[in-house]
């Protein structure tokens, strides 16, 4: 019993908690940076769009993919930690990022397509699986990465875009992350591919009108399997982005609710992967601009959480903006709107 | 919810629950070596083995009762809502700031004033997301997260900022409250009234959905909205006043571990309640008088966890895994009902289709 009285504080079970503290680590102002003024927060910005920006593209993309076959996952929250513990265990264990950005994309898959075989028994919510996969991967990762916390991966490699330069911040905001320019190819060559391809077609057919998908002879349950498969896939690439480069670490804190923005930000980007692209840059410099400001002596700390909220307030905005009792969002596969 | 139906509701949510528990065990067995039976002893010890451990099993899920209540609710409209987490983050600053204005009176005006305080509080916020939803269209389930991320932030800013005691260091806090304001035990237990708080809530819920008209209509608008309005329901206000409750409900969870545990408003206010509250919830298949079994059993969870962790020496990470589980599995079972054949009425039984 005595026992029991040790451990009365009310913070053990849940760690969801988290979600809701952004990790901002600094954005590289090192000691020796030289003082720009009002050119080191829009240099600060820069950085954090793609530094920040770039699991906010992968999870987005994958989202995209997955609501263009006419299903929400809202469980890629889980899906991120789970790649980002995958990601940065594999690469422990083998010595090789890459690996480790592959087997989270695996892991990703796994989890994506468990919530899609579940989602296409009978009278089940898609929205409580997103949640309940999302408790469950989390828990799943903070379960096995326990092993993990403490020792360091070898890391993704990044480009120096910024070598010209002698002043440390712009080399540190042009130093470009290799998955970050997979991410760039990807998202107008997703557009194509669902624009062009055959395959494209048949993804957006299930999205439009089940009965058509149907009457064509595919089988919708099929495609939307391997439509979440795949943005769960995406997804865990996003999160092994976050150990194995920015912030560059596994911990318990690693995700600050990317994995949950993702669904916002495909409404934002109305449903476009090019569009994805451009809205997860957004969000990225949106997300630093506190920690920038702060950096710069504009802010106070406490102020600067108002600034961390600003993504969220921009999303709803948008969505109260362009959403209607009346219609569908313009851009949003018909599927989506049916299932409410 | 006649006879039938509850046995058929109370079989297939104890069946997912048993085979999530073994689907644990056989996941414990295999990654910690953890045998099966010292699993389940430890579980049932800590969360309710002994009287100690009833109470505090009790204890946490009084938060979870009230939180749970802000998913349920509105889920009886078609509304999924999980903006617990903020309602619960913001009527626990209502609740604290109140306290601290009404310093000097009785304390029940106080307790009084911080309820009513944490009710308008967490209740602003989810009527905002069924506003949404009624006037824009906003998928509420969205919209509520997004609210619950904001108002989450806007609590950081207040509490580090405008409404912090200058002595709380390390952990910034509000002042704390009058100490005779507090919640005390309830009849020499070591629980305290938030317990009953939460199952109060919990019944005047049920008695509003399931046997006024309101609740007649709310559940009506949510078995289909259009038909609803075509048939003259005031839909617009369904949507407002129950959105309203829920979050009430969840404003109501933060006043209570403001005013029986933390004293002030702190980031220990922001602990998961609202996130297991939406697990409850659809483990109590968002019935109101099915939320307090259901809540009891994860705060027994949550209670157990400790002693797991130090008799098993397995991580803290265990207990979520189970929850995650358990989830995945009542989600599954949904899909049985209907299907077993000793539920269902006789003359459906009966019924011959032709060849």
């Amino acid at each position: 019993v005595s026992e029991l009285v040790a451990h009365l504080d009310f913070s053990a079970v849940f760690h969801l908690s988290r979600l809701f503290h952004l990790a901002t680590p600094s954005l590289g102002a090192a000691s020796s940076a030289t003082d720009l003024g009002l050119w080191g927060l829009l240099i600060a910005v820069i950085a954090g769009a793609h530094k920040v920006g770039t699991p906010f593209l992968f999870v987005s993309l994958g989202e995209c993919i997955t609501e263009k076959s006419g299903r929400v996952n809202l469980g890629l929250e889980g899906t991120l930690v789970m790649g980002a513990m995958t990601g940065f265990a594999i690469s422990y264990k083998t010595g090789s990022p890459w690996v480790g950005v592959l087997a989270a994309a695996g892991v990703g898959a796994v989890l994506g397509a468990i919530h899609a075989a579940i989602c296409n028994l009978p009278r089940v919510n898609y929205i409580a699986v997103g949640i309940s996969m999302m408790l469950f991967g989390m828990g799943l990762a903070f379960y096995l990465g326990k092993p993990y916390i403490q020792p360091s991966a070898p890391k993704l490699p990044a480009l120096n875009l910024g070598f010209w330069s002698s002043i440390e911040q712009i080399q540190d905001a042009l130093r470009i992350n290799a998955l970050f320019v997979v991410g760039v190819v990807l998202a107008p060559f997703l557009a194509w591919v669902l624009k062009n391809t055959r395959w494209g077609l048949i993804l957006r057919l299930a999205g439009e009108s089940e009965e058509a998908a149907a009457a064509m002879g595919y089988s919708v349950p099929r495609i939307r399997l391997i439509a979440t498969a795949v943005g769960g896939a995406l997804a865990g690439v996003g999160g092994s982005y976050l150990s194995l480069y920015y912030p560059g670490s596994w911990s318990e804190q690693i995700s600050s609710g990317q994995g949950l923005m993702a669904v916002a930000l495909v409404i934002f980007a109305r449903w476009s992967p090019v569009r994805c692209l451009f809205a997860s840059l957004l969000f990225g410099g949106v997300g630093t601009l506190g920690v920038a400001m702060q950096g710069q002596n504009l802010t106070s700390a406490s102020v600067a959480y108002l600034w961390f909220a600003a993504p969220y307030v921009l999303t709803l905005l948008i969505m109260v903006i362009t959403c209607s009792r009346l219609r569908a969002m313009v851009g949003a596969p018909a599927e989506l709107s049916r299932v409410q | 919810m006649n006879g039938r139906t509850l046995a058929e509701t109370l079989s297939i949510t104890i069946c997912a629950l048993l085979a999530s528990l073994v689907i644990f065990g056989v996941f414990m067995f295999a990654f910690a070596h953890v045998r099966p039976n010292d699993l389940f002893y430890w579980m049932y010890i800590g969360a309710f083995g002994t009287k100690f451990s009833w109470q505090y099993s009790l204890t946490r899920a009084a938060p979870l009762i009230l939180a749970a209540l802000c998913t349920a609710l509105p889920a009886r409209l078609g509304l999924i809502v999980i903006g617990g987490e903020g309602s619960l983050a913001l009527g626990g600053l209502a609740a604290a700031g109140t306290g601290l204005l009404l310093a000097g009176h009785s304390p029940y005006t106080i307790q009084f004033g911080m309820a009513g305080a944490a009710c308008v509080g967490g209740g602003l916020l989810i009527l905002v997301c069924g506003g949404l939803r009624y006037w824009r269209g906003v998928n509420a389930t969205i919209s509520s997260l997004l609210l619950a991320y904001i108002a989450i932030y806007v609590f950081d800013f207040l509490v580090e900022g405008p409404m912090r005691d200058p002595a709380s260091l390390n952990k910034p806090a509000t002042y704390p409250i009058p100490p005779e304001a507090m919640l005390g035990p309830m009849f020499g237990l070591d629980v305290h009234w938030g317990l009953a708080y939460g199952v109060v809530a919990c019944v005047l819920a049920w008695i509003l959905m399931d046997h006024t008209t309101f609740g007649f209509a709310a559940r009506m608008a949510g078995g289909n909205m259009r038909a609803a309005q075509a048939a003259g329901l005031p839909v617009g206000r369904l949507i407002l006043v129950t959105c309203a409750l829920g979050g009430a409900a969840a404003g109501l969870a933060g006043m209570v571990e403001v005013a029986a545990v933390h004293r002030q408003a702190n980031a220990s206010l922001i602990a998961g309640y609202g996130f297991t509250g939406i697990l409850v919830s659809f483990i109590a298949r968002h019935h109101p008088l099915g939320i307090i079994p259901a809540a009891v059993l994860f705060g027994g969870l949550g209670a157990a966890s400790g002693i797991m962790q130090r008799r098993l020496l397995i991580p803290d990470a265990s207990v979520q895994v189970l929850m995650g589980i358990m989830f995945v599995m009542i989600l599954l079972s949904e899909s049985l009902y209907g299907r077993l054949r000793i539920f269902q009425p006789r003359e459906v039984r009966e019924v011959v289709v032709p060849a």
